[in-house]
Protein backbone atom coordinates (compact mmCIF):
# COMPACT_ATOMS: atom_id res chain seq x y z
CA UNK A 1 0.00 0.00 0.00
CA UNK A 2 1.38 3.20 -1.52
CA UNK A 3 0.08 6.86 -0.05
CA UNK A 4 0.85 9.79 -1.35
CA UNK A 5 -0.11 13.14 1.10
CA UNK A 6 -0.60 16.18 -0.11
CA UNK A 7 -0.72 19.62 2.20
CA UNK A 8 -0.75 23.14 0.72
CA UNK A 9 -3.75 24.29 3.09
CA UNK A 10 -1.82 26.92 5.06
CA UNK A 11 1.94 28.05 4.62
CA UNK A 12 3.25 24.64 4.85
CA UNK A 13 3.79 23.06 2.00
CA UNK A 14 3.86 19.30 2.92
CA UNK A 15 4.31 16.11 0.65
CA UNK A 16 4.95 12.40 2.21
CA UNK A 17 5.13 9.24 0.62
CA UNK A 18 3.87 5.99 3.24
CA UNK A 19 4.84 2.79 1.88
CA UNK A 20 2.74 -0.17 3.83
CA UNK A 21 3.14 1.50 7.36
CA UNK A 22 6.30 3.26 7.00
CA UNK A 23 6.75 6.99 5.88
CA UNK A 24 9.92 6.39 3.32
CA UNK A 25 9.90 9.95 2.58
CA UNK A 26 8.89 13.22 3.49
CA UNK A 27 9.10 17.38 2.04
CA UNK A 28 8.00 19.86 4.31
CA UNK A 29 9.13 23.63 3.97
CA UNK A 30 7.05 26.67 6.41
CA UNK A 31 7.89 29.46 3.63
CA UNK A 32 5.84 32.13 2.53
CA UNK A 33 6.33 30.70 -1.30
CA UNK A 34 4.16 30.20 -3.98
CA UNK A 35 2.43 26.91 -3.27
CA UNK A 36 1.08 26.24 -6.99
CA UNK A 37 4.73 26.81 -8.81
CA UNK A 38 6.32 23.99 -5.65
CA UNK A 39 3.82 21.62 -5.31
CA UNK A 40 4.31 19.34 -8.40
CA UNK A 41 8.23 19.50 -8.37
CA UNK A 42 8.00 18.64 -4.85
CA UNK A 43 5.86 15.29 -5.46
CA UNK A 44 8.36 14.87 -8.62
CA UNK A 45 11.08 15.24 -6.33
CA UNK A 46 10.71 12.81 -3.94
CA UNK A 47 8.46 9.75 -6.07
CA UNK A 48 11.94 9.65 -7.92
CA UNK A 49 13.97 10.12 -4.91
CA UNK A 50 12.00 7.08 -3.15
CA UNK A 51 12.14 5.36 -6.54
CA UNK A 52 8.49 5.55 -7.02
CA UNK A 53 6.40 6.02 -10.01
CA UNK A 54 2.79 7.69 -10.25
CA UNK A 55 1.06 4.28 -11.24
CA UNK A 56 2.71 2.49 -8.11
CA UNK A 57 0.11 4.57 -6.13
CA UNK A 58 -2.92 3.39 -4.19
CA UNK A 59 -4.26 6.04 -2.32
CA UNK A 60 -3.75 9.96 -2.16
CA UNK A 61 -4.75 11.73 0.95
CA UNK A 62 -5.12 15.40 1.08
CA UNK A 63 -5.72 18.23 3.72
CA UNK A 64 -8.65 19.96 2.64
CA UNK A 65 -8.50 22.57 4.94
CA UNK A 66 -9.92 24.91 6.46
CA UNK A 67 -6.81 27.27 5.83
CA UNK A 68 -6.07 29.35 2.76
CA UNK A 69 -8.66 29.24 -0.11
CA UNK A 70 -6.14 29.25 -2.86
CA UNK A 71 -3.85 26.87 -1.20
CA UNK A 72 -6.85 24.49 -0.14
CA UNK A 73 -7.55 24.58 -3.88
CA UNK A 74 -3.95 23.85 -5.43
CA UNK A 75 -3.64 20.98 -2.94
CA UNK A 76 -7.43 19.51 -3.68
CA UNK A 77 -6.88 20.23 -7.73
CA UNK A 78 -3.54 18.37 -7.58
CA UNK A 79 -4.86 15.35 -5.60
CA UNK A 80 -8.44 14.72 -7.21
CA UNK A 81 -6.56 15.05 -10.62
CA UNK A 82 -3.84 12.98 -9.76
CA UNK A 83 -6.45 10.23 -8.01
CA UNK A 84 -9.09 10.16 -10.66
CA UNK A 85 -6.20 10.11 -13.63
CA UNK A 86 -4.80 7.07 -11.70
CA UNK A 87 -7.95 5.49 -10.83
CA UNK A 88 -7.08 5.16 -7.21
CA UNK A 89 -8.95 5.97 -4.00
CA UNK A 90 -8.85 9.70 -2.47
CA UNK A 91 -9.43 10.65 1.01
CA UNK A 92 -9.83 14.30 2.24
CA UNK A 93 -8.52 15.04 6.06
CA UNK A 94 -9.49 18.49 7.48
CA UNK A 95 -6.05 20.28 7.58
CA UNK A 96 -7.57 20.94 11.89
CA UNK A 97 -7.68 17.05 12.68
CA UNK A 98 -3.68 16.80 10.76
CA UNK A 99 -2.55 19.17 13.25
CA UNK A 100 -3.82 17.50 16.31
CA UNK A 101 -1.90 14.49 15.44
CA UNK A 102 1.14 16.65 16.80
CA UNK A 103 -0.34 16.38 20.32
CA UNK A 104 -1.11 12.76 19.93
CA UNK A 105 0.32 11.96 23.55
CA UNK A 106 -0.96 14.53 25.03
CA UNK A 107 -3.95 13.38 27.97
CA UNK A 108 -6.18 16.87 27.64
CA UNK A 109 -7.74 18.64 25.18
CA UNK A 110 -6.31 19.56 21.62
CA UNK A 111 -7.57 22.81 20.55
CA UNK A 112 -5.31 22.97 16.52
CA UNK A 113 -6.38 26.76 14.66
CA UNK A 114 -5.47 28.57 11.89
CA UNK A 115 -5.79 32.08 12.10
CA UNK A 116 -8.85 33.26 10.01
CA UNK A 117 -8.27 37.56 10.72
CA UNK A 118 -10.14 40.21 12.62
CA UNK A 119 -10.16 38.08 15.45
CA UNK A 120 -11.55 35.29 13.91
CA UNK A 121 -9.70 31.52 13.66
CA UNK A 122 -10.77 28.75 11.90
CA UNK A 123 -10.66 25.60 14.67
CA UNK A 124 -12.18 22.81 16.43
CA UNK A 125 -11.40 20.41 19.51
CA UNK A 126 -10.73 17.17 19.76
CA UNK A 127 -9.04 14.48 22.48
CA UNK A 128 -6.95 11.70 21.75
CA UNK A 129 -8.51 7.93 23.45
CA UNK A 130 -7.79 4.76 22.33
CA UNK A 131 -5.44 5.54 19.90
CA UNK A 132 -8.36 7.22 17.89
CA UNK A 133 -8.52 11.02 17.68
CA UNK A 134 -11.96 12.12 18.85
CA UNK A 135 -13.52 15.10 18.07
CA UNK A 136 -15.21 17.37 20.80
CA UNK A 137 -15.89 20.22 19.22
CA UNK A 138 -17.52 20.61 15.64
CA UNK A 139 -15.02 22.32 13.59
CA UNK A 140 -16.18 26.40 13.58
CA UNK A 141 -14.87 29.63 12.30
CA UNK A 142 -14.97 31.55 15.23
CA UNK A 143 -13.91 34.63 17.23
CA UNK A 144 -10.66 33.28 19.77
CA UNK A 145 -12.54 35.04 22.32
CA UNK A 146 -15.62 33.03 22.12
CA UNK A 147 -13.22 29.71 22.13
CA UNK A 148 -11.22 31.01 24.64
CA UNK A 149 -14.63 31.59 27.02
CA UNK A 150 -16.34 28.54 26.19
CA UNK A 151 -12.82 26.80 27.00
CA UNK A 152 -12.47 28.56 30.14
CA UNK A 153 -15.76 26.87 31.33
CA UNK A 154 -14.59 23.61 30.93
CA UNK A 155 -11.86 23.66 33.24
CA UNK A 156 -9.78 20.91 31.63
CA UNK A 157 -6.44 21.33 30.09
CA UNK A 158 -5.76 22.27 26.62
CA UNK A 159 -3.04 21.82 23.96
CA UNK A 160 -3.00 24.94 21.75
CA UNK A 161 -1.54 24.34 18.10
CA UNK A 162 -1.42 26.50 15.55
CA UNK A 163 1.26 28.31 12.96
CA UNK A 164 -0.38 31.45 14.01
CA UNK A 165 -0.01 30.78 18.06
CA UNK A 166 2.21 33.91 18.65
CA UNK A 167 -0.64 36.58 17.64
CA UNK A 168 -3.22 34.63 20.17
CA UNK A 169 -0.51 33.60 22.62
CA UNK A 170 -0.98 36.12 24.96
CA UNK A 171 -4.59 35.59 25.12
CA UNK A 172 -4.93 32.49 25.80
CA UNK A 173 -2.61 32.81 28.47
CA UNK A 174 -4.44 35.48 30.24
CA UNK A 175 -7.31 33.75 29.76
CA UNK A 176 -7.38 30.27 30.64
CA UNK A 177 -3.14 30.31 31.13
CA UNK A 178 -3.99 27.60 34.06
CA UNK A 179 -5.10 25.28 31.65
CA UNK A 180 -3.23 25.89 28.98
CA UNK A 181 -0.17 23.94 27.10
CA UNK A 182 1.49 25.98 24.67
CA UNK A 183 4.59 23.99 23.45
CA UNK A 184 7.26 25.19 21.32
CA UNK A 185 8.43 25.18 17.93
CA UNK A 186 7.58 22.72 15.34
CA UNK A 187 4.58 20.86 16.98
CA UNK A 188 2.45 23.86 15.30
CA UNK A 189 3.17 22.60 12.28
CA UNK A 190 1.34 20.11 10.57
CA UNK A 191 3.34 17.11 9.24
CA UNK A 192 2.10 15.53 5.95
CA UNK A 193 3.51 12.10 7.42
CA UNK A 194 0.21 12.62 10.15
CA UNK A 195 -1.69 13.09 7.27
CA UNK A 196 -0.81 10.05 5.12
CA UNK A 197 -1.64 8.23 8.73
CA UNK A 198 -4.63 9.67 9.50
CA UNK A 199 -6.01 9.00 6.06
CA UNK A 200 -4.69 5.46 5.74
CA UNK A 201 -7.20 3.70 7.21
CA UNK A 202 -10.15 6.05 6.35
CA UNK A 203 -13.12 5.13 3.91
CA UNK A 204 -12.02 6.89 0.55
CA UNK A 205 -14.18 10.13 -0.61
CA UNK A 206 -15.83 10.26 -3.92
CA UNK A 207 -13.39 11.67 -6.11
CA UNK A 208 -15.94 14.13 -7.74
CA UNK A 209 -17.48 15.63 -5.17
CA UNK A 210 -14.75 16.09 -2.47
CA UNK A 211 -14.87 19.64 -1.76
CA UNK A 212 -12.18 21.89 0.37
CA UNK A 213 -13.40 22.48 3.95
CA UNK A 214 -13.87 26.29 3.43
CA UNK A 215 -16.07 26.41 6.79
CA UNK A 216 -16.66 29.87 6.02
CA UNK A 217 -19.20 30.99 2.79
CA UNK A 218 -17.34 33.27 0.52
CA UNK A 219 -17.86 37.20 1.12
CA UNK A 220 -20.20 37.94 -1.91
CA UNK A 221 -22.08 34.86 -1.38
CA UNK A 222 -22.88 35.78 2.70
CA UNK A 223 -23.59 38.95 1.60
CA UNK A 224 -26.24 38.01 -1.15
CA UNK A 225 -27.45 35.94 1.57
CA UNK A 226 -28.14 38.38 3.92
CA UNK A 227 -29.90 40.90 1.82
CA UNK A 228 -32.23 38.00 0.58
CA UNK A 229 -32.85 37.44 4.38
CA UNK A 230 -33.79 41.31 4.67
CA UNK A 231 -35.75 41.14 1.60
CA UNK A 232 -38.59 38.26 3.17
CA UNK A 233 -38.19 39.92 6.72
CA UNK A 234 -39.37 43.40 4.61
CA UNK A 235 -41.99 41.51 2.44
CA UNK B 1 12.09 13.33 -39.47
CA UNK B 2 11.45 9.12 -39.86
CA UNK B 3 9.37 9.66 -36.88
CA UNK B 4 6.75 12.73 -38.18
CA UNK B 5 6.58 10.14 -41.32
CA UNK B 6 5.14 7.54 -39.41
CA UNK B 7 3.52 9.91 -36.39
CA UNK B 8 -0.17 8.90 -35.72
CA UNK B 9 -2.54 11.32 -35.16
CA UNK B 10 -2.09 13.71 -32.53
CA UNK B 11 -4.62 14.05 -29.91
CA UNK B 12 -4.17 16.62 -27.44
CA UNK B 13 -5.82 17.40 -24.18
CA UNK B 14 -6.93 20.65 -23.45
CA UNK B 15 -8.01 22.55 -20.19
CA UNK B 16 -9.62 25.96 -19.89
CA UNK B 17 -10.69 27.84 -16.26
CA UNK B 18 -9.59 31.27 -16.96
CA UNK B 19 -13.02 32.48 -15.76
CA UNK B 20 -16.12 31.25 -15.30
CA UNK B 21 -16.25 28.28 -17.43
CA UNK B 22 -14.62 24.98 -16.28
CA UNK B 23 -13.65 23.58 -19.84
CA UNK B 24 -11.92 20.24 -21.03
CA UNK B 25 -11.83 19.16 -24.32
CA UNK B 26 -9.77 16.66 -26.83
CA UNK B 27 -8.34 17.98 -30.46
CA UNK B 28 -7.39 15.54 -33.23
CA UNK B 29 -4.63 17.14 -35.48
CA UNK B 30 -5.06 20.44 -34.14
CA UNK B 31 -8.02 20.80 -36.34
CA UNK B 32 -11.04 18.53 -35.18
CA UNK B 33 -13.46 18.40 -32.25
CA UNK B 34 -12.92 14.76 -30.60
CA UNK B 35 -14.86 16.37 -27.36
CA UNK B 36 -16.14 19.74 -26.17
CA UNK B 37 -17.23 19.50 -22.76
CA UNK B 38 -18.24 23.30 -21.28
CA UNK B 39 -19.63 23.58 -17.18
CA UNK B 40 -20.83 27.05 -17.66
CA UNK B 41 -21.13 28.69 -13.67
CA UNK B 42 -23.34 31.48 -15.21
CA UNK B 43 -26.52 30.43 -13.54
CA UNK B 44 -24.03 30.75 -9.89
CA UNK B 45 -22.93 34.24 -10.74
CA UNK B 46 -26.58 35.72 -12.23
CA UNK B 47 -27.12 36.74 -8.42
CA UNK B 48 -24.47 38.60 -8.11
CA UNK B 49 -24.27 40.64 -11.42
CA UNK B 50 -21.27 39.20 -12.62
CA UNK B 51 -18.48 36.54 -12.05
CA UNK B 52 -17.49 36.83 -8.42
CA UNK B 53 -13.72 35.65 -8.83
CA UNK B 54 -13.49 33.58 -4.91
CA UNK B 55 -16.81 31.82 -6.32
CA UNK B 56 -15.74 31.28 -9.53
CA UNK B 57 -12.49 29.24 -8.26
CA UNK B 58 -14.84 27.08 -6.15
CA UNK B 59 -17.06 25.87 -8.66
CA UNK B 60 -13.71 24.61 -10.47
CA UNK B 61 -12.30 22.90 -8.09
CA UNK B 62 -15.78 21.08 -7.80
CA UNK B 63 -16.19 20.42 -11.11
CA UNK B 64 -13.18 19.59 -12.73
CA UNK B 65 -13.11 15.65 -12.53
CA UNK B 66 -16.52 15.73 -13.39
CA UNK B 67 -15.64 17.75 -16.65
CA UNK B 68 -12.73 15.81 -17.38
CA UNK B 69 -14.26 12.66 -17.28
CA UNK B 70 -17.20 13.62 -19.49
CA UNK B 71 -14.58 14.69 -22.21
CA UNK B 72 -12.70 11.44 -21.79
CA UNK B 73 -15.94 9.47 -22.06
CA UNK B 74 -17.60 11.58 -24.87
CA UNK B 75 -14.04 10.97 -26.82
CA UNK B 76 -14.10 6.87 -26.93
CA UNK B 77 -10.05 7.46 -26.32
CA UNK B 78 -7.58 6.42 -23.50
CA UNK B 79 -4.76 8.20 -21.70
CA UNK B 80 -2.41 6.32 -23.99
CA UNK B 81 -3.61 7.94 -27.19
CA UNK B 82 -3.25 11.30 -25.33
CA UNK B 83 -0.02 13.69 -26.70
CA UNK B 84 0.30 15.80 -24.46
CA UNK B 85 -1.95 18.32 -21.89
CA UNK B 86 -2.33 21.72 -22.58
CA UNK B 87 -4.22 24.66 -20.85
CA UNK B 88 -4.62 28.08 -20.17
CA UNK B 89 -1.98 29.81 -18.14
CA UNK B 90 -3.23 32.97 -18.38
CA UNK B 91 -4.73 35.87 -18.62
CA UNK B 92 -7.83 35.23 -16.64
CA UNK B 93 -8.64 35.57 -12.83
CA UNK B 94 -5.55 33.94 -10.82
CA UNK B 95 -7.81 31.74 -8.39
CA UNK B 96 -9.38 30.26 -11.49
CA UNK B 97 -7.06 29.83 -14.01
CA UNK B 98 -4.61 28.39 -10.65
CA UNK B 99 -7.23 25.24 -10.67
CA UNK B 100 -7.04 24.40 -14.29
CA UNK B 101 -3.06 24.73 -14.22
CA UNK B 102 -2.73 22.53 -11.13
CA UNK B 103 -4.97 19.97 -12.30
CA UNK B 104 -3.42 20.03 -15.42
CA UNK B 105 0.01 19.66 -13.75
CA UNK B 106 -1.32 16.21 -12.14
CA UNK B 107 -2.36 14.70 -15.04
CA UNK B 108 0.33 14.95 -17.30
CA UNK B 109 2.89 13.67 -14.04
CA UNK B 110 0.27 11.03 -13.52
CA UNK B 111 0.36 10.17 -16.73
CA UNK B 112 3.63 11.28 -17.83
CA UNK B 113 2.45 13.24 -20.48
CA UNK B 114 4.08 16.89 -22.08
CA UNK B 115 2.53 19.52 -20.71
CA UNK B 116 2.43 22.87 -22.46
CA UNK B 117 0.44 26.39 -21.27
CA UNK B 118 -1.31 27.94 -23.24
CA UNK B 119 -2.13 31.76 -23.50
CA UNK B 120 -5.71 32.47 -23.63
CA UNK B 121 -6.14 34.41 -26.80
CA UNK B 122 -3.74 32.29 -28.39
CA UNK B 123 -6.53 29.57 -27.52
CA UNK B 124 -8.99 32.43 -28.80
CA UNK B 125 -7.51 32.80 -32.24
CA UNK B 126 -7.27 29.38 -32.94
CA UNK B 127 -10.79 28.14 -32.43
CA UNK B 128 -11.20 29.64 -36.04
CA UNK B 129 -8.46 26.67 -37.29
CA UNK B 130 -11.44 23.95 -36.19
CA UNK B 131 -13.54 25.83 -38.89
CA UNK B 132 -11.13 26.71 -40.97
CA UNK B 133 -7.12 26.27 -42.00
CA UNK B 134 -5.13 29.48 -41.75
CA UNK B 135 -3.84 31.59 -44.26
CA UNK B 136 -0.69 33.66 -43.26
CA UNK B 137 -0.60 36.64 -42.82
CA UNK B 138 -3.60 36.47 -40.92
CA UNK B 139 -5.31 39.13 -38.77
CA UNK B 140 -7.28 38.54 -35.60
CA UNK B 141 -9.38 40.96 -33.53
CA UNK B 142 -10.17 40.14 -30.17
CA UNK B 143 -13.37 41.24 -28.64
CA UNK B 144 -14.12 39.92 -25.21
CA UNK B 145 -15.02 40.94 -21.73
CA UNK B 146 -11.55 41.56 -20.66
CA UNK B 147 -10.02 41.90 -24.06
CA UNK B 148 -9.97 44.13 -27.81
CA UNK B 149 -6.97 43.13 -29.24
CA UNK B 150 -6.00 43.29 -32.77
CA UNK B 151 -3.21 40.44 -33.45
CA UNK B 152 -0.80 40.22 -36.96
CA UNK B 153 -0.01 36.22 -37.36
CA UNK B 154 2.81 35.70 -39.95
CA UNK B 155 2.73 32.08 -39.34
CA UNK B 156 1.93 29.28 -36.91
CA UNK B 157 2.15 30.14 -33.12
CA UNK B 158 3.88 33.80 -34.13
CA UNK B 159 2.05 36.40 -32.32
CA UNK B 160 2.23 40.24 -32.93
CA UNK B 161 -0.41 42.34 -31.07
CA UNK B 162 -0.67 45.73 -33.29
CA UNK B 163 -3.39 47.11 -31.20
CA UNK B 164 -4.63 46.52 -27.84
CA UNK B 165 -7.08 48.80 -25.33
CA UNK B 166 -5.67 51.29 -23.29
CA UNK B 167 -8.73 51.14 -20.78
CA UNK B 168 -12.07 49.11 -20.64
CA UNK B 169 -12.34 46.35 -23.30
CA UNK B 170 -15.39 46.36 -26.11
CA UNK B 171 -16.93 43.43 -23.73
CA UNK B 172 -17.01 45.43 -20.19
CA UNK B 173 -17.97 48.25 -21.48
CA UNK B 174 -21.00 46.64 -22.90
CA UNK B 175 -21.80 45.03 -19.53
CA UNK B 176 -21.37 48.66 -17.83
CA UNK B 177 -24.05 50.19 -20.34
CA UNK B 178 -26.42 47.29 -19.94
CA UNK B 179 -26.00 48.02 -15.75
CA UNK B 180 -26.92 51.25 -16.32
CA UNK B 181 -29.87 50.02 -18.77
CA UNK B 182 -30.80 47.44 -15.85
CA UNK B 183 -30.44 44.42 -18.29
CA UNK B 184 -29.97 41.19 -16.85
CA UNK B 185 -26.49 39.85 -16.63
CA UNK B 186 -24.48 39.11 -19.11
CA UNK B 187 -25.45 42.29 -20.92
CA UNK B 188 -23.69 42.22 -24.31
CA UNK B 189 -26.32 39.57 -25.81
CA UNK B 190 -29.24 41.67 -24.72
CA UNK B 191 -27.42 45.45 -25.57
CA UNK B 192 -27.27 43.14 -29.05
CA UNK B 193 -31.34 41.92 -28.97
CA UNK B 194 -32.25 45.85 -28.29
CA UNK B 195 -29.83 47.96 -30.54
CA UNK B 196 -31.15 45.72 -33.64
CA UNK B 197 -34.76 47.21 -32.71
CA UNK B 198 -33.42 50.88 -31.84
CA UNK B 199 -32.46 54.00 -33.97
CA UNK B 200 -29.60 55.71 -33.97
CA UNK B 201 -30.14 58.47 -33.23
CA UNK B 202 -27.65 59.58 -30.35
CA UNK B 203 -24.24 60.66 -31.30
CA UNK B 204 -21.92 58.93 -29.34
CA UNK B 205 -18.04 59.45 -29.43
CA UNK B 206 -15.80 57.54 -31.61
CA UNK B 207 -12.28 57.08 -30.16
CA UNK B 208 -9.74 56.86 -32.95
CA UNK B 209 -6.90 57.62 -31.01
CA UNK B 210 -3.88 58.88 -33.05
CA UNK B 211 -4.12 58.41 -36.73
CA UNK B 212 -1.63 55.31 -36.89
CA UNK B 213 -3.02 53.85 -34.27
CA UNK B 214 -4.98 50.51 -34.36
CA UNK B 215 -5.70 50.85 -30.28
CA UNK B 216 -8.73 50.72 -28.68
CA UNK B 217 -10.60 52.98 -26.14
CA UNK B 218 -13.86 52.28 -24.44
CA UNK B 219 -13.66 54.11 -21.24
CA UNK B 220 -14.95 57.24 -23.08
CA UNK B 221 -17.67 56.16 -24.78
CA UNK B 222 -18.88 54.55 -21.58
CA UNK B 223 -18.50 58.00 -19.96
CA UNK B 224 -20.68 59.16 -22.46
CA UNK B 225 -23.20 56.91 -22.50
CA UNK B 226 -23.68 57.49 -18.70
CA UNK B 227 -24.04 60.80 -18.94
CA UNK B 228 -26.35 61.10 -21.58
CA UNK B 229 -28.88 58.75 -19.71
CA UNK B 230 -28.27 61.13 -16.02
CA UNK B 231 -28.92 64.03 -17.68
CA UNK B 232 -31.68 62.70 -20.07
CA UNK B 233 -33.12 61.82 -16.50
CA UNK B 234 -32.59 64.99 -14.77
CA UNK B 235 -34.36 66.95 -17.53
CA UNK B 236 -37.12 64.69 -17.51
CA UNK B 237 -36.60 63.68 -21.43
CA UNK B 238 -37.22 60.12 -22.24
CA UNK B 239 -34.52 57.93 -24.02
CA UNK B 240 -35.26 55.09 -25.55
CA UNK B 241 -33.23 52.29 -24.18
CA UNK B 242 -33.64 50.44 -27.38
CA UNK B 243 -31.81 53.92 -29.23
CA UNK B 244 -29.42 53.90 -26.15
CA UNK B 245 -28.27 50.52 -27.10
CA UNK B 246 -28.39 51.54 -31.02
CA UNK B 247 -25.93 54.10 -30.87
CA UNK B 248 -23.69 52.47 -28.24
CA UNK B 249 -23.29 49.74 -30.40
CA UNK B 250 -23.24 51.72 -33.17
CA UNK B 251 -19.97 53.79 -32.16
CA UNK B 252 -18.33 50.14 -30.76
CA UNK B 253 -19.21 48.68 -34.21
CA UNK B 254 -17.68 51.53 -35.99
CA UNK B 255 -14.13 51.70 -34.52
CA UNK B 256 -13.67 47.96 -34.63
CA UNK B 257 -14.66 47.60 -38.03
CA UNK B 258 -12.45 50.88 -39.22
CA UNK B 259 -9.55 49.59 -37.45
CA UNK B 260 -9.93 46.05 -38.59
CA UNK B 261 -10.40 47.05 -42.10
CA UNK B 262 -7.32 49.68 -42.08
CA UNK B 263 -5.52 46.70 -40.54
CA UNK B 264 -6.04 44.66 -43.23
CA UNK B 265 -5.03 46.37 -46.29
CA UNK B 266 -1.77 48.09 -44.25
CA UNK B 267 -0.74 44.44 -43.72
CA UNK B 268 -2.16 42.93 -46.69
CA UNK B 269 -3.40 39.79 -45.02
CA UNK B 270 -5.35 36.72 -46.36
CA UNK B 271 -7.59 36.13 -43.63
CA UNK B 272 -9.44 37.77 -41.05
CA UNK B 273 -10.85 35.93 -38.14
CA UNK B 274 -12.87 37.16 -35.38
CA UNK B 275 -12.52 35.83 -31.64
CA UNK B 276 -13.76 36.04 -28.29
CA UNK B 277 -17.04 35.97 -26.77
CA UNK B 278 -18.53 39.67 -28.05
CA UNK B 279 -17.35 38.05 -31.80
CA UNK B 280 -21.41 36.10 -31.17
CA UNK B 281 -22.68 40.25 -31.05
CA UNK B 282 -25.00 40.23 -34.79
CA UNK B 283 -24.25 43.95 -35.65
CA UNK B 284 -20.76 43.25 -35.61
CA UNK B 285 -20.63 40.20 -37.83
CA UNK B 286 -23.22 42.02 -40.04
CA UNK B 287 -20.72 45.06 -40.57
CA UNK B 288 -17.57 42.59 -40.70
CA UNK B 289 -19.17 40.73 -42.90
CA UNK B 290 -20.06 43.49 -45.16
CA UNK B 291 -16.76 45.09 -44.86
CA UNK B 292 -14.54 42.31 -46.10
CA UNK B 293 -17.09 41.00 -48.69
CA UNK B 294 -16.01 44.43 -50.60
CA UNK B 295 -12.85 43.95 -50.24
CA UNK B 296 -12.80 40.21 -50.73
CA UNK B 297 -10.72 38.97 -47.63
CA UNK B 298 -12.16 35.93 -46.22
CA UNK B 299 -13.00 36.44 -43.45
CA UNK B 300 -13.63 33.84 -40.26
CA UNK B 301 -16.07 33.93 -37.52
CA UNK B 302 -16.74 30.75 -35.36
CA UNK B 303 -20.63 29.35 -34.54
CA UNK B 304 -21.41 30.36 -31.18
CA UNK B 305 -20.08 27.71 -28.64
CA UNK B 306 -16.53 28.84 -30.08
CA UNK B 307 -16.53 32.13 -29.60
CA UNK B 308 -17.24 31.92 -25.67
CA UNK B 309 -14.33 30.17 -23.67
CA UNK B 310 -13.93 26.48 -24.61
CA UNK B 311 -11.36 24.28 -24.00
CA UNK B 312 -11.03 22.87 -27.52
CA UNK B 313 -9.22 26.64 -28.15
CA UNK B 314 -6.51 25.66 -26.04
CA UNK B 315 -6.13 22.21 -27.25
CA UNK B 316 -6.01 23.43 -30.80
CA UNK B 317 -3.46 26.39 -29.96
CA UNK B 318 -1.53 23.39 -28.11
CA UNK B 319 -1.58 21.49 -30.62
CA UNK B 320 0.86 24.14 -32.85
CA UNK B 321 3.05 24.41 -29.13
CA UNK B 322 3.69 20.59 -29.36
CA UNK B 323 3.66 20.73 -32.74
CA UNK B 324 6.82 23.51 -32.75
CA UNK B 325 8.67 21.65 -29.52
CA UNK B 326 7.42 24.34 -26.88
CA UNK B 327 7.50 22.55 -23.31
CA UNK B 328 6.34 23.41 -19.84
CA UNK B 329 7.72 22.23 -16.51
CA UNK B 330 5.69 20.98 -13.76
CA UNK B 331 6.52 24.60 -12.26
CA UNK B 332 4.45 26.13 -14.35
CA UNK B 333 1.74 29.03 -12.91
CA UNK B 334 -0.74 30.44 -13.39
CA UNK B 335 -0.17 33.96 -15.03
CA UNK B 336 -3.34 36.39 -14.89
CA UNK B 337 -1.53 39.22 -16.90
CA UNK B 338 0.30 36.71 -18.84
CA UNK B 339 1.16 38.76 -22.73
CA UNK B 340 0.46 37.42 -25.89
CA UNK B 341 4.10 36.61 -27.49
ZN1 LIG C 1 -12.06 34.35 -23.41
Amino acid sequence: MNILAIDTSNQVLGVAILKDDQIIGEIVTNLAKNHSVRLMPAIDKLMKEVSMSPEQLDKIVVAKGPGSYTGVRIGLATAKSLAWALNIPIVGISSLEALAYQGRFFNGYICPFFDARRGMVYTGLYKWSEGKLNAVYEETNSLMEDILNKLAEEKKEVLFLSPDISIYKEAIMSNIGEFACVPDGPYHLAKPSHLALAGMERTADPTHTLTPNYLRLAEAEANWMKAQKEKQQNG
Amino acid sequence: MGESIMKKETYILGIETSCDETAVAIVKNGREIISNVVASQIESHKRFGGVVPEIASRHHVEQMTVVLEEAFNASKLSWEDIDAITVTEGPGLVGALLVGVNSAKALAFAKQKPLIGVHHIAGHIYANRLEKEFQFPLLALIVSGGHTELVLMKDHGVYEVIGETRDDAAGEAYDKVARMLKLPYPGGPQIDRLAEVGEENIAFPRAWLEEDSYDFSFSGLKSSVINKIHNAKQREESLKDEDIAASFQASVIDVLTKKTVRAAKEFNVKQVIVAGGVAANRGLRAELEAQFADLAIPLIIPPLKLCTDNAAMIAAAGTIAYEQGRRSDLDLNANASLLLK
